[in-house]
């Protein structure tokens, strides 16, 4: 079959060397442009608001009160995330059952699930009557910093485990096997081969459970009660005061309490990431000691089958049963009048189906736009194109936005597109909030798969007269289609569900996980049931489900995400 | 230097080359529906050095992993010493073992990874000190022991992974293709030095390879095996000399395989027929009147001379081409009923034949063999894909 005329042109364009670089600079200067600066540049804009709040010293201690919330939480979550996700990890990786695959698909559940509906989820598992709590006669676990502190640790643990799981099958078995024949026993073979080798992964799942912590919002706000506030609390409460009628606090304290609370969490967001950059990989296990005949108890019978329990048990009574836990009144739903009335847009519901479609375009649009931009900065970070220290340089800033909290980053997105272009629609503003959150979700896991590829596959196939572009339609993508799949798959679950930057962003729009916080929030000027909220996370659940599954579908054993 | 060698201390033991090390008893893997290791027995020596030789895919690495516990056969009993192992952890097994790859520990140093063996097996740091130093001067490395895997040489790491496969003290030592990454000029070197040293530690060796003439220079005694099967057992000189098929007579050093039928049978001798009726009388007693069969002969038994010749056993033909390899000469001669046949003769004696030349070729009827025809054919028996 002959290659279209337009493929061949364009071929033949892009080893011209002003088309090439053309393409790639248009990628870092949108990156610059619409991802990186604008929220440094909108703390800057309101930068003297910020006085605002030092004059007051118990804004001020609230705040950093907040704030100090957010990082301890986030780091003692990530911490027990990385020790409860390795025998969860090893389990599935090394066990023998066959129920293991099904183990697997189980352990992704958490992740699918918005988190808004998760953290409703939670609440009528851990706190609400119907609950576990119906056992015990009282609320087990009352809104507050308990109940945040599970449900980071539930939405997090899939991803770290995620990860985890991924570096072991790549891992090479032999190194293992390697310490066995040396004398080691399984325990110590772990300890001091396995896990040092697979560090660099252990790190980057912290990281990432981290930064999902300190970002998470929606399900945050409605486990959180009335006095425990985080950072994202905290914005979201004075924003509500500053919007009520009429409003409880000064439009100056308003912006300065915003700029202030999201500088200090980004800054030390970016301080905490650059000493795990630092510190991580000087940070040795103790593979001095040995401990043989210890660790040969350890490794063997009793010991792993009790430590398989306990990582069983915590998956299924503390991630999975309270994740899924408001299917029970979604079921219930489906029998009275709620079901009806929701599929016939009566009341709430109209503005629900709305919100759903507006959370789901806008998942397609941020990863199409993903798609798009992303691609050729994943080339340039994978192939150092643009040097090596640029492409470095580059490869740290992709990160920047990923351990951002997201709430700060929409709160100063909004400052700095307000104050340049005052009449920008909402649902632009929206889309920038997005993409900046998603970006790296997206570049990161492309230029991974593209470093996969060696080079001199590449150079194999320009020797061979392929053209810039030609080797990238025929080598680069066919190569990392899966991946560009899950990398979208990431970029779309993290958008719908990403509720921190969309409420601080917009006033008028509202995305589903928007309307469910002020469902369970009861922000409604009419009551809204407990049967409405929980066949409203259902159908939020199911729709992301099949949209998941489809795509897995696709993916199917080639990638994971 | 009068100082105490830990390692070699350890490994004096009985002696005698006749008490099995390694008993394998009708052991089988299978992969799914791959059966890598079918119904395998053998029995390799104490302080023997065994070779398991065959083509890729053949199901060496199974077996040594099979030995090693990395794997559990599906059938079968393993013995190391007087123990059987089936049930025992790798690391109880008292072997030590040289991956294809190396495998060393990305994450620590040459040295660390010497003394790792003796460190987990929880030995002071004074006498894990003092058996590192023994096994580096064994392997004659004594430099860029701080250097990490992926700045040493090929052979540097070839050498860090044998010591630190010593250094754990085992009395078995398995090495899986230890010499099938290195450079042709390096590899050469080593394969004498690896066997010196488990010669001088005393230790039983199992060795794997794909390379016959790597085999042949270092081995006790060699399995040839096939597609999970061992097809023959013995010293390099019995399978050269007394191959017992068609594959081993291929795989091992080279042979010329001419298909016919017999057409006569005596006592001791028959009659066999090629294609174009040329006839030979060879020395056989397996083989029947009527049977297909395929006769093997060394490129070095032919006698090779100018024109025609009338003798026992001769055939006539033309040389097609003519390779000077050093050494030798090889020969290759088209048959008058167009099978070709390989000649090798040494450069220096004898005369020599130019192409085109017409020459009579003959053999002694001692010096080859005759198989029955494979039922698969002879090109898929002596595949080695
Ligand atoms: N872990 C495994 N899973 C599935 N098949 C395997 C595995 N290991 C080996 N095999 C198969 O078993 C056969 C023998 O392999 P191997 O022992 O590695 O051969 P060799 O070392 O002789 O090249 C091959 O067909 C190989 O594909
Ligand atoms: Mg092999």
């Amino acid at each position: 079959m002959a290659k279209p005329r337009i493929t061949e042109a364009l071929d033949k364009l892009s080893s011209k060397k002003p088309i090439k670089y053309g393409v790639y600079s248009t990628a870092v200067i949108i990156f610059f442009a619409l991802i990186l600066l604008p929220p440094i540049l909108g703390i800057i804009i309101k930068w003297n608001t910020m006085q605002q709040v030092l004059i007051k010293p118990e804004l001020m201690s609230r705040a950093l009160t907040a704030v100090a919330n957010s990082f301890t939480i986030a780091l003692f979550v990530s911490t027990i995330d990385v020790i409860a996700g390795v025998p969860m990890a090893w389990l599935i990786t090394r066990g023998k059952s066959k129920w293991l695959n099904v183990l697997d698909t189980l352990a992704d559940i958490p992740f699918v699930v918005p988190t808004a509906a998760l953290g409703y989820s939670l609440l009528l598992f851990w706190s609400e009557p119907e609950g576990i709590s119906s056992l015990f006669g009282s609320s087990l676990i009352s809104p507050g910093w308990l109940l945040v502190t599970l449900l980071h640790f539930t939405f997090s643990y899939p991803v770290v485990v995620r990860v985890i799981v991924g570096a072991l099958l790549d891992y090479k078995m032999e190194y293992e096997q390697a310490s066995r024949t040396l004398g080691a026993p399984p325990l110590a073979a772990a300890r001091t081969v396995t896990f040092p080798i697979i560090k660099p992964s252990l790190i980057a799942a912290f990281i990432l459970a981290f930064s999902r912590s300190i970002s998470e919002t929606g399900a945050t706000i409605i486990v959180a009660g009335i006095i425990f506030e985080n950072g994202p609390v905290f914005i979201q409460k004075i924003t509500d005061d500053f919007k009520a009628v009429p409003p409880r606090i000064d439009q100056f304290s308003y912006q300065g309490s915003l700029a202030f609370a999201s500088f200090v969490l980004i800054v030390i967001s970016l301080i905490i990431f650059g000493i795990i950059r630092i510190l991580g990989p000087k940070l040795k296990l103790p593979i001095k000691r040995i401990w043989p005949t210890f660790e040969r108890k350890l490794s063997y019978s009793k010991a792993t089958l009790s430590r398989d329990s306990v990582t069983l048990l915590i998956f299924f009574a503390i991630i999975l049963a309270p994740s899924l836990f408001v299917a029970l009144p979604a079921f219930e739903a489906i029998f009275t009048e709620t079901l009806p009335n929701a599929i016939l847009g009566v009341s709430i519901w109209s503005e629900y189906w709305q919100s759903l479609i507006l959370s789901y375009s806008l998942g397609a649009i941020v990863t199409v736009f993903n798609v798009i931009i992303g691609l050729p900065m994943a080339i340039i970070v994978a192939r150092r194109k643009a040097g090596t220290l640029t492409s470095t340089v580059l490869d740290l800033l992709v990160n920047v936005p990923l351990i951002v909290p997201s709430i700060a980053l929409g709160v100063s997105l909004k400052f700095f597109w307000k104050e340049t272009f005052t009449f920008i629609p909402e649902m632009l503003l929206l889309i920038f909030a997005h993409l900046a959150i998603t970006y790296p979700y997206f570049v990161r896991s492309m230029s991974a798969a593209i470093e996969r590829i060696g080079v001199d596959t590449e150079e194999a196939a320009r020797t061979l007269g392929a053209k810039p572009l030609g080797v990238f339609r025929t080598i680069i993508l066919p190569l990392t289609k899966y991946s560009i799949l899950s990398g979208a798959i990431m970029v779309f679950t993290r958008s719908v569900s990403e509720t921190g930057a969309t409420l601080a962003v917009v006033t008028t729009l509202r995305t589903a996980p928007v309307v469910i916080v002020d469902w369970v929030k009861q922000k409604l000027p009419v009551p809204v049931t407990p049967l409405e909220i929980g066949l409203g996370c259902g159908f939020l659940i199911l729709f992301s489900f099949i949209i998941l599954l489809a795509l897995r579908l696709i993916v199917r054993g080639k990638g994971r995400y | 230097m009068q100082q105490v060698c830990l390692i070699r201390t350890r490994h004096r033991a009985k002696g005698g080359l006749t008490v099995p090390d390694v008993r394998i008893v009708n052991v089988t893997k299978k992969f799914g529906d791959i059966v890598a290791v079918k119904n395998v027995s053998l029995h390799i020596y104490d302080k023997e050095y065994f070779s398991l030789l065959g083509p890729s895919g053949c199901g060496k690495t199974t077996l040594l992993r099979l030995i090693a516990g990395l794997i559990q056969p599906d059938e079968g009993e393993i013995y190391i010493g007087d123990r059987l192992v089936n049930d025992i952890p790798p690391e109880d097994r008292d072997i030590g073992f040289v991956f294809q790859t190396f495998a060393l520990f990305p994450h620590m140093n040459a040295w660390n990874n010497v003394i790792y063996g003796p460190k987990v097996k929880g030995f002071d740091m004074k006498k894990a000190d003092t058996i590192g130093h023994e096994v580096l001067d064994m392997v004659r490395l004594h430099e860029r022991l701080d250097a990490f895997p992926n700045e040493l040489s090929g052979g540097m790491i070839q050498r860090i992974a044998v010591a630190r496969a010593l250094a754990a003290g085992a009395k078995t030592l398995l090495l899986d293709e230890p010499l099938g990454q290195l450079d042709a000029k390096v590899r050469n070197e080593l394969r004498y030095e690896i066997r010196r040293m488990s010669k001088d530690l005393g230790l039983t060796a199992i060795h794997v390879t794909h390379d016959q003439s790597e085999a042949m220079a270092i081995s006790d005694r060699i399995a040839v095996m096939k597609k999970g099967k061992v097809l023959q057992v013995g010293t390099p000189k019995e399978l050269y000399m007394n191959p017992q098929s068609i594959f081993v007579a291929h795989f091992i050093g080279e042979s010329n395989f001419l298909e016919g039928y017999v057409v006569n049978e005596n006592t001791n001798e028959v009659s066999i027929e090629f294609r174009g009726g040329i006839r030979v009388s060879v020395t056989n007693k397996t083989v029947k009147r009527d049977d297909r069969v395929v006769l093997a002969i060394r490129p070095e038994v032919f006698i090779i001379e100018k024109g025609r010749k009338k003798s026992k056993n001769s055939m006539l033909g033309s040389v097609e081409r003519v390779t000077f390899e050093g050494t030798n000469i090889r020969y290759e001669v088209r048959l008058e009923n167009q099978d070709l046949v390989v000649i090798v003769k040494p450069s220096l004696v004898g005369e020599w034949f130019n192409t085109g030349e017409k020459v009579t070729v003959s053999f002694s009827s001692e010096k080859t063999r005759v198989f029955a025809y494979p039922d698969v054919g002879l090109r898929e028996e002596i595949a080695v894909e």
